[in-house]
């Protein structure tokens, strides 16, 4: 410190610091400047007193205020839901078929019944609704077991071929490779599958047509719609949920897969499923 | 006793702390007692602040018929609903390019200001200069002039004292309230608001903005003055990067002033050369940024001009010609310093400057109007115009209707029982006039497919009216369907083109149509 260093032009003392020949001018700070740098210092202070700040054993400090992020988060999910609590209402009090004809409530239930859905649907359904090989794709216009949205509610309600629920839709087609011959299941796929144009061997049709006169028109129907009272498939549309053509036809009439989707009224309550509904049959095929 | 004796060795040692070496931890700030200036440029000053007073407090009370479904309020900076109105011209959110331009024009502006007549912004039309002048009137008002005040805080806390210092923050905080209060006046319908704010009805919203605006006011302009210039503001020390030597300064003009004296008459009977100068301190007295211009051009300057007031008046009385501070050009001032130097860099002379019989050198550069033209001005005025004419065309070209569409993505296509392929799409119709419209939207290519809206219960086809709500953007959730046998290939475009037929208005979006290969 003896060894002070005057700047020569400008008469002030340099911090003592020198890069290259460059000293720092020592200015003093303006008032302003330290004043609010003081300010600072005593908010923080009264801040750690007021809030949650000093790092204890076990926990923190708690703060006069006696503020905490979770109850913070607590009363924010409480006033949403109170924001809520109008709609949810109607959607309780209200069937499916209404909330979808009123515009407001419709939209509320889509989008509720999207955000349930992408927690509890999207492992079978996928993302967009649009299923899989043996998962349904809800975003058409073919349903098992009907798309009117008192029948999705009922399906979502009980769900299908779920043990525990007396309700639950239930639909067994036989395993036919054990009832007929391979001959006649070729024959029968053949005929399946040139109800929708696929045809490969013209002569099969005919005995094919045979087949399902005698074994498979009692659920699927004569003309092969499917029936919607039994779960059963309609055999004439572009859409097959265990994959089209013959090969696929002809696993599925030998030893038939059957998906199970579980009920979720226990889980979700009757509202969630409510909107659920709307949302699905807001997606596009929706009868 | 025998200790004493002993020589003993002084160290050279020095406490860390003493007094000698302790710097103090801030500056304290010299106050300004800026004395009252009248002339040419005071009034000047008078009346900006009259303009820009008068443009700040009463636009938000201008009204501006726009029909039922908009608000009458000119100038409206609406936040709730996202739109701006400014007279004839409505913005939308998506259109603050607009403002994004008139920023650009507003530093090209400053730049092309201050290339020609220099911190003519700070100097005359700043809110900061301005406010600040209009708090001096207060104090003036209650305290008198420069010496009065100055006589005032020297002496001790007297009852008169003390009246009269919270008269006059009363009053400074009344203005910053009103300048806090209009501000909130842009945001809302004003009069409404205006009966809100006294019936304590207003928004939270509004009474925070109107305190913390009136604790900057009060802060800014009665307490921190010029320390706002000087410290918190960059444009001083952007500036030197944009005068040159033709820009207009206020300038002393030492060819003319210097050697001054106080004592003129008898320096002069004593053969010495002598200026203009009288170093009678009344451009310093006047300066609100209590400054001596008679060092030549400083960062603190605002050049408000006060000065050439100030000192105009003492040439006026003394008889001689004014100008001794004026605004001049680097250049101007450079060649005649050259005059009065004798083309060297000595000593002034008068004598150079003044002939005898007391009227200036025919040697000596007058400012021209044609300095203000030269390449840099025009570069700046030509990007100003040219920003301006942008904003001007695309203003009057722009289309009060437009179609966004979102294509869904997940997902892509469904193929539905009949084998036909639909896409679903997001349709946002925005209305920008405040006006009830049917928009007709249609499909143009894609053939053999057809659309429906989810919400309009009519049976599928390639066109529909929509009722558009004023002023507001309509959601559609539109399915396209098409035949498999139509479909020729997995992407198709085709385009929603959307009509106002009354207005003669459209926009359309090529949308893009998927399809999985087994479509084909």
């Amino acid at each position: 410190m003896s060894s002070e260093h005057i700047d020569e032009v400008s008469g002030i003392s340099t911090t003592g610091h020198e890069w290259d020949g460059i000293r720092e001018l020592n200015n003093p700070l303006p008032r302003w400047w330290v004043t609010t740098f003081y300010i600072t210092i005593v908010w923080a202070i009264g801040y750690t007193i007021a809030y949650p700040a000093w790092p204890m054993l076990t926990s923190a400090t708690r703060g006069v205020l006696g503020y905490s992020s979770r109850n913070h988060v607590k009363n924010e999910l409480a006033a949403a839901e109170a924001a809520k609590a109008k709609y949810v209402a109607a959607v309780e009090s209200k069937t499916v078929s209404e909330i979808a004809a009123d515009d407001a409530l419709r939209e509320f239930a889509v989008a509720a019944g999207g955000a349930a859905f992408r927690v509890n649907c999207v492992q079978c359904h996928g993302s967009g609704a649009q299923g899989s090989k043996g998962f349904p794709n809800l975003n058409d216009d073919d349903w098992l077991w009907g798309g009117k949205a008192e029948q999705i509610q009922q399906t979502i309600t009980h769900g299908i071929r779920f043990a525990s629920d007396p309700d639950t839709r239930v639909s067994e087609m036989p395993a036919f490779g054990d009832i007929i011959t391979a001959d006649q299941i070729a024959q029968v796929s053949t005929y399946v599958a040139s109800l929708s144009g696929l045809v490969r061997d013209a002569r099969l049709i005919e005995p094919g047509a045979n087949v399902f006169a005698e074994n498979c028109a009692a659920c699927h129907g004569e003309n092969a719609k499917g029936n919607k009272e039994l779960g059963a498939p309609d055999l004439t549309d572009a859409i097959w949920l265990y994959g089209p053509g013959e090969t696929a036809i002809a696993a599925q009439v030998r030893a038939p897969k059957h998906g199970v989707m579980p009920a979720w009224i226990g889980r979700l309550g009757e509202t969630k499923v409510k909107e659920l509904a709307v949302y699905i049959h807001s997606l596009g095929g929706g009868e | 006793m025998h200790v004493l004796d002993k020589t003993v060795e002084r160290l050279e040692a020095e406490a860390v702390n003493s007094t000698k070496t302790r710097q103090p931890l801030y500056a304290p700030r010299k106050k300004i007692f800026p004395k009252r200036a009248s002339g040419s440029f005071r009034r000047f000053k008078w009346l900006v602040m009259a303009i820009t007073l008068g443009i700040y407090y009463l636009t938000p009370w201008l009204r501006w018929d726009r029909g039922p479904f908009a608000p009458d309020q000119a100038v409206l900076l609406d936040l709730a609903n996202r739109r701006f109105y400014f007279f004839f011209i409505e913005i939308w959110p998506q259109e603050f390019y607009y403002v994004a331009g008139l920023l650009m024009m507003a530093g090209i502006g400053l730049f092309l200001i201050t290339s020609t007549v220099g911190r003519a912004w700070c100097g005359y039309t700043c809110p900061q200069t301005v406010w600040v002048d209009l708090f001096l009137v207060v104090e003036r008002a209650m305290e008198g002039d420069r010496n009065a005040r100055m006589k005032l805080d020297a002496g001790p806390w007297t009852a008169r004292k003390l009246v009269l210092r919270a008269t006059r923050h009363a009053i400074w905080l009344v203005i910053a309230a009103a300048t806090g209060g209009a501000w909130i006046f842009y945001f809302a319908d004003a009069p409404t608001l205006l009966r809100e704010v006294f019936t304590g009805t207003a928004a939270p919203v509004a009474y925070i903005t109107i305190a913390v605006l009136t604790a900057t006011t009060y802060t800014f302009g009665g307490l921190m003055r010029e320390q706002v210039c000087t410290y918190m503001c960059p444009w001083p020390r952007i500036q030197a990067a944009m005068l040159d030597e033709n820009s207009l300064t206020v300038t002393y003009n030492d060819w003319r002033g210097e050697p001054r004296s106080r004592h003129a008459k008898r320096v002069q009977a004593a053969g010495q050369p002598v200026g203009d100068c009288v170093d009678c301190n009344a451009c310093v007295a006047v300066c609100p940024m209590g400054i001596d211009i008679r060092y030549g051009q400083q960062l603190e300057c605002i050049t408000c001009a006060l000065c050439i007031d100030a000192c105009d008046g003492v040439m006026d009385k003394l008889g001689k010609k004014r100008g001794l501070i004026s605004y001049a050009t680097l250049s101007d001032y450079n060649a005649n310093m050259a005059v009065a130097t004798g083309g060297g860099s000595g000593a002034v002379k008068p004598s150079l400057v003044l002939t005898a019989d007391g009227t200036f050198s025919d040697r000596l550069a007058h400012f021209h109007i044609r300095k203000i033209f030269r390449p840099r001005t025009f570069a700046y005025m030509g990007a100003w115009s040219a920003v301006g004419l942008a904003l001007l065309y695309s203003l009057l070209a722009r289309e009060r209707l437009e179609v966004n569409v979102l294509h869904d993505r997940n997902p892509q296509f469904v193929t539905l029982s009949d084998g036909s392929i639909r896409n679903g799409y997001t349709v946002k119709l925005l209305n920008m006039v405040p006006e009830p419209r049917t928009i007709v939207v249609t499909m143009q290519g894609l053939q053999g497919a057809e659309m429906s809206v989810v919400g309009i219960d009519l049976p599928a086809a390639r066109s529909f009216a929509i009722p558009v709500e004023p002023d507001r953007l309509k959601m559609l959730k539109v399915f396209v369907r098409q035949p498999a046998n139509q479909v020729d290939d997995t992407a198709q475009t085709f385009k929603f083109r959307v009509e106002d037929m009354a207005r003669f208005e459209s926009d359309e979006y090529t949308a893009t149509f998927n399809a999985p290969e087994t479509a084909r």
